[in-house]
């Protein structure tokens, strides 16, 4: 498909004479018919090759991966760790006090957290922990401290839905049969909650959790040029201005099998955690 | 008990937080650099290639002045010819013949010394067919250079213009005098490479090796590559082997892609940055106020300009192409709209380029502009003109300018303009296919002559896509070509200049001028058309202030 947008990767501003293109063309195999071309990327796909980039020459599609997903992906983890840890108890809170102070006030801010766009956020954030105070480095990816505003930025988003998440799960636990039987028992509130209403509650989070996870650990473009970090997220938006076909496919096809592999891995958590589920497989 | 454990988590706590701020309150990048004299630079852009044969961007053209040397090398205050690898060099009377006496002691990163074979080898390379090199033809001003590049003979039948006297000397034999031609040198499509790196990796003719890698990379300039990750740094240090390296102060350069303004403008303000390549058009005016100390807007080698498709109605037609032109309000646009000081153009040519400055050819005047315009309505049979289409790449600050034309036009003509924004690619396409009527452009100098910019409107040429071609134009340009002294020079290109205001092909809008943010502590840069600054004469210097 990325072949039908107009112009090539090597259209630039200064014209550049045609046998000279004629030759670049040749050199990365676009002089062949394109479903030759299909043909043999498909070939060296099997042999684990993602081909060449065109607009970073010299360099393979797999090897660009090989760099940038180690960063998406620390990022990605630090962020939904956050997302969790401030997510999972304002959303248990939330559910617990219902229509209490201690419900309105962190369901307005993940109100609030979901409406604010990363892009107003992490200049924000650098502005105040960055330039102001001088805490933290506003940007880059050089040490351990360059990771917590990005993370906070990308992570604050997820926690506020997962904290909404969380307290619809919870509210609809607790009004299961179950839930009564283990306060009817005499079970005590730490443990009906903690032993029986969380895996229940934590359901719809969990099913959000697998998109969610791949979403993060394969970049976000805003993110990672705001905090200028070389994650994946810039390869997918810019190879496809580059019109670097290869780095195209090649992010496409990580980005897809990750998708499949975390969703596999959703459906065992899924199993492990709801009996219903199980029982029907 | 409980008490006790309370105790202890807080102060484990209250430890952990302050080793954490302690840790995080480092001192920044341009505090430590006057003791390390290494500089910060944002570098805009990743550079596609690291081989200056292959590399097209001014991206490339900043580490590359850094890693490898030419022929001669650069003042850096005007940018005329000083002594590089060639410590002297010789003019033959007819002006066609160079002659280099290389420096005994240059060397390449590795210790070889720098010979005049490799300068062969090196050209021998990018003019190579088979290599695909961009800009080869920056060299087609050597003799049979053409030839060989366009693969009709091969190089030793070619006899092309260079030739090695001796390990020290070099003799470049030019097709016709080229009064820039030392200009040239400092492009980097006349950087040599290193053969043996070359010839490892198989890189003659081969696109793409990682012979510029680091650790690979085997340069002779004043810093080697020590380091490149992609999207994030790239990483240079002094290069002890470097001739002049007693005259060089910094001990690294850091080249950081950043490709936003924004983001650039907080890593400065942060210390992260000693420059900046580029400020947000909206931040000029506010950093202009509080912050004079660090914005600085300096002249460029370029013109801002809208092309017209002359095959296309109605801009096949002078009237309207003149009309539109004459309703322009340049003065308006710099002052009220741009705002980065930049000056409006009246032709195309910037002023003092080489020595050239062009008479103001094309002017504003909304009355004959109205005249122009209703004779050609009159003459066409109809009321208004159709809306025109007017194409620019998706940006900001193109779509400002193009808001303001759009206005002046409707107000003074009464036209109707359809703003058309485009991604660059799809834009580039269609004005390649002659697929528009009205455009942006613009075009930056590659050496201080003229020759740079109006070589863009001979027929054949393939920057031009506009469809106008004129016979008188070519000539004149050829004649200054051939002419013997500067000012017989520039009566020619003055007769371009003239012929491009009479006829409108194009709309020059304004000069460009480069506005980036630098550092107070930076030292030895200085403004420069092209904005090359030669690495050797930086340094860092002076107080930290908040």
């Amino acid at each position: 498909m990325t072949r039908f947008a107009p112009g090539g990767p090597f259209d630039s501003d200064k014209a550049i004479p045609d046998e000279i293109k004629i030759k670049l063309q040749s050199h990365f195999g676009l002089n062949l018919p394109l479903f030759d071309q299909y043909l043999l990327y498909m070939k060296n796909l099997l042999a684990g090759d993602l081909g060449p980039s065109f607009k970073y020459v010299g360099w393979d599609v797999s090897e660009l991966i090989s760099l940038a997903f180690p960063v998406s992906l620390s990022l990605g983890i630090s962020a939904l760790l956050i997302a969790l840890l401030i997510g999972l108890p304002a959303g248990m809170l939330a559910a617990l006090r219902k229509n209490t102070l201690w419900d309105y006030l962190p369901m307005g801010i993940a109100m609030v957290g979901v409406c604010l766009p990363s892009f107003v956020l992490g200049p924000i954030l650098i502005m105040v922990f960055a330039t102001e105070l001088k805490w933290l480095p506003a940007l880059g990816w050089y040490s351990w401290t360059d990771l917590i505003l990005p993370s906070l930025t990308l992570g604050l988003f997820y926690a506020a839905y997962v904290a909404r998440l969380t307290r619809a799960g919870m509210l609809e636990t607790l009004k299961q049969d179950y839930i009564r039987t283990a306060r009817a028992k005499g079970a005590s509130p730490s443990r009906v909650i903690l032993r029986h209403a969380i895996r229940g509650g934590l359901l719809p989070v969990v099913t959000y959790l697998g998109p969610a996870f791949a979403g993060l650990v394969s970049g976000s473009f805003i993110i990672e040029s705001i905090f200028f970090i070389p994650g994946l997220g810039k390869f997918f938006v810019t190879a496809a201005f580059n019109r670097d076909y290869t780095v195209v496919l090649g992010t496409v096809l990580f980005y897809a099998t990750l998708i499949i592999i975390l969703n596999l891995f959703v459906d065992f958590l899924q199993a492990w955690l709801d009996p219903k589920a199980r029982e029907q497989q | 008990m409980a008490f006790i454990r309370k105790k202890r988590s807080l102060l484990l706590t209250c430890s952990l937080a302050f080793g954490f701020l302690a840790s995080c309150s480092a001192p920044s990048n341009v505090e430590k650099a006057i003791d390390e004299q290494i500089l910060h630079f944002g570098l805009g852009a990743e550079p596609q290639h690291l081989d200056p044969h292959l590399a097209t961007s001014v991206a490339a053209h900043n580490i590359l002045s850094a890693l490898v040397e030419g022929l001669i090398g650069e003042d850096p205050k005007t940018l005329k010819p000083v002594p590089g690898v060639a410590e002297r060099w010789n003019v033959s009377d007819d002006k066609k013949t160079y002659t280099f006496y290389f420096r005994k002691n240059a060397k390449w990163h590795n210790g070889d010394p720098v010979t005049a074979h490799d300068f062969v080898y090196s050209y021998r390379r990018i003019l190579n067919p088979s290599l695909g090199a961009q800009y080869a033809s920056m060299l087609h001003v050597l003799k049979n250079a053409k030839e060989f590049h366009s693969g009709a003979k091969t190089w030793e039948k070619a006899n092309v213009g260079v030739l090695a006297i001796d390990d020290l000397t070099l003799e470049l034999v030019l097709e016709n005098k080229t009064p820039y031609f030392l200009e040239l040198l400092n492009h980097y499509s006349w950087f040599p490479v290193h053969p043996p790196t070359i010839e490892k990796f198989g890189a003659f003719e081969q696109i793409g090796t990682p012979w510029t890698k680091p650790g690979n990379f085997v340069g002779n300039g004043p810093f080697s590559l020590s380091g490149h990750r992609i999207n994030s740094v790239i990483e240079v240090q002094a290069n002890p082997h470097y001739w002049d390296a007693n005259q060089t102060k910094l001990s690294g350069i850091r080249f950081y892609p950043i490709e936003t303004s924004d983001t650039e403008e907080r890593a400065f303000r942060t210390g992260f940055l000693h420059v900046t390549q580029s400020v947000s058009s909206d931040r000029i005016e506010y950093l202009q106020s509080k912050h004079p100390e660090w914005i600085h807007s300096e002249p460029y080698l370029g013109t801002y300009y809208y092309r017209f498709n002359v095959k296309m109605p109605p801009f096949d037609d002078l009237r309207v192409r003149k009309a539109l032109s004459l309703s322009v309000n340049r003065k308006l646009l710099v002052e009220k709209v741009l705002k980065g000081g930049q000056q409006p153009a009246y032709c195309f040519t910037p002023p003092d380029t080489g020595g050239f400055t062009a008479k103001e050819g094309y002017s504003y005047n909304p009355e004959e502009a109205k005249v122009l315009l209703a004779s050609y309505l009159k003459e066409k049979g109809l009321l208004t003109l159709p809306p025109i289409e007017l194409n620019y790449n998706t940006s900001e600050a193109h779509k400002k300018v193009a808001e303001a034309l759009q206005a002046m036009w409707k107000t003074t003509l009464g036209i109707e303009i359809q703003l058309l924004n485009m991604e660059w690619k799809v834009f580039l396409s269609s004005i390649s296919k002659g697929d528009y009527s009205l455009a942006r452009a613009g075009w930056i100098g590659d050496y201080v002559d003229a020759n740079t910019f109006l070589h863009l409107w001979r027929s054949n040429d393939g920057n031009n896509l506009t469809g106008w071609s004129n016979r008188a134009y070519d000539q004149s340009l050829s004649l200054a070509e051939q002419s013997l002294t500067p000012q017989e020079r520039f009566t020619h290109f003055q007769k371009c200049e003239d012929l491009l205001a009479q006829e409108i092909p194009i709309l020059p809008l304004y000069f460009y001028v480069h506005v980036s943010l630098r550092h107070p502590t930076v030292q030895g840069w200085y403004p420069t058309l092209l904005d090359h600054h030669p690495y050797k004469h930086v340094y860092l210097e002076g107080k930290i202030t908040e």
